[in-house]
C-alpha cells in the first residue's frame, strides 16, 4: 500500500500539546510539508514565538531559535542577512506580532527584508488564557472584556494586512484560514508562494492564518470552525492584499 | 482501493475531520477512549473511501493516514 497523505518529515515525532481542535497543528503540517517538498529542510532556520507555540522549536524537525516576545522578525532579519544561504521563517501568533512585537513587523515589512512571516490570527491570547488581543472582534467576549470589546475603551482591532499594505516596502501579503478544506488549499499555495519568493529573493512575505481556538473561544471545534465562516472572515476578509508579482506582469 | 487510518493515541477527539468534512461521511468519533482520555476518530466503512484526504488536511496532529 502506498501512502497518499501522512506525517512529513519536516515534523517531528513528539506529540503536540495543543488543545483538541487548535488550528496551530495545521499550519505546522503544512510548513512540515513544504520543507520536504521545496528541500530546504537542511538549511531552514525557524523562529519560534512566545506564545502556544513556544515549542514550536520540539515540533519543527529543522534548525529553530526562540527569540523574546515579538522579536521574530528582527531575529530573522540578522540570520538572513548573516547566512543569506539560510532559509529563514518566523513563526508568530497575534499576541506576538501585533501586540508585543508590532514595531518590528512594521520596520521589517518596510525594509523589504527577504524573509517569510507566518502570522497566526485566533483573535485571543491563547497561551496566557484567553485575554483581549489586538485582534479581538468588537463585541468579542474574552476573559478581561468579559461584556464583549466596547471599541469606546479598548478601540478598534489591528488589520495587519491592510496596515502592512499601506507600507511600499512588503513583497507578498495575504490573508487565509484553516477552518475548512477549501481554506486549508488556499493557505497550502499561500505559504508556497510566500516560501518560493524568499527563495527567489523577492523580499518580504507575510501569510496571515485565522485560526480556531475553541478553548478560548468557549466553543466547541465544530462550532469553532462555523464561528470563523459566520464571523470572522466577515471582520478580516481572506484574499491577497499585496502581491508584487501580479503587479509586476 | 483508498483507506484511512486512524492513529488512535495521536488523536485528541477534536472532531473536525467527524463533521462535514469527509464527502462519504465515513468518519465518527468513537465511544471507546484512547490512553490520554480523548475519543478517537473511527472510521465507519473504509470501502467507500475516495482517498481525497480532507480528513487528513484538517487533522491538527495528524493522526491521520490515507493509504492507496
Amino acid at each position: 500500500m502506498k501512502q497518499l497523505f501522512g506525517r512529513p518529515q519536516g515534523l517531528t515525532d513528539v506529540l503536540q500539546r495543543y488543545c483538541p481542535g487548535c488550528g496551530h497543528g495545521i499550519v505546522h503540517r503544512i510548513i512540515g510539508d513544504l520543507l520536504v517538498k521545496l528541500d530546504i529542510r537542511e538549511r531552514a532556520v525557524g523562529i519560534a514565538p512566545v506564545g502556544c507555540s513556544v515549542f514550536a522549536d520540539e515540533y519543527f524537525n529543522c534548525d529553530m531559535i526562540q527569540p523574546p516576545h515579538g522579536r521574530g522578525p528582527a531575529v530573522s532579519t540578522g540570520i538572513k542577512r548573516a547566512r543569506p544561504d539560510c532559509f529563514v521563517f518566523s513563526y508568530q501568533g497575534d499576541g506576538d506580532l501585533a501586540a508585543i512585537g508590532t514595531a518590528e513587523i512594521v520596520h521589517a515589512a518596510a525594509r523589504n527584508e527577504n524573509i517569510t512571516i507566518i502570522f497566526i490570527n485566533n483573535a485571543i491570547f491563547g497561551m496566557t488564557g484567553g485575554q483581549l488581543a489586538p485582534t479581538t472582534l468588537p463585541g468579542m467576549r474574552s476573559t478581561t472584556s468579559v461584556q464583549g470589546r466596547d471599541i469606546k475603551t479598548q478601540g478598534y482591532p489591528i488589520k495587519v494586512c491592510e496596515l502592512l499594505a499601506g507600507l511600499d516596502g512588503p513583497h507578498y501579503l495575504v490573508r487565509t484560514a484553516v477552518n475548512a478544506p477549501k481554506n486549508i488549499i488556499a493557505t497550502e499555495k499561500a505559504l508556497k508562494t510566500a516560501f518560493v519568493n524568499q527563495l527567489e529573493n523577492k523580499g518580504f512575505s507575510m501569510v496571515e492564518i485565522l485560526s480556531m481556538c475553541p478553548t478560548n473561544w468557549g466553543l466547541t471545534p465544530i462550532q469553532s470552525k462555523k464561528w470563523i465562516d459566520d464571523t470572522m472572515i466577515k471582520y478580516y476578509p481572506l484574499g491577497e492584499y499585496r502581491n508584487r508579482a501580479k503587479e509586476e506582469r | 482501493m483508498p483507506q484511512v487510518k486512524i492513529l488512535e493515541e495521536v488523536c485528541k477527539g477534536c472532531g473536525l475531520c467527524c463533521d462535514d468534512v469527509c464527502p462519504v461521511n465515513i468518519l465518527i468519533l468513537a465511544n471507546r477512549i484512547n490512553s490520554s482520555g480523548y475519543h478517537p476518530a473511527e472510521v465507519t466503512d473504509n470501502t467507500k473511501c475516495t482517498g481525497c484526504g480532507y480528513c487528513f488536511k484538517i487533522c491538527p496532529e495528524p493522526a491521520i493516514e490515507v493509504y492507496k
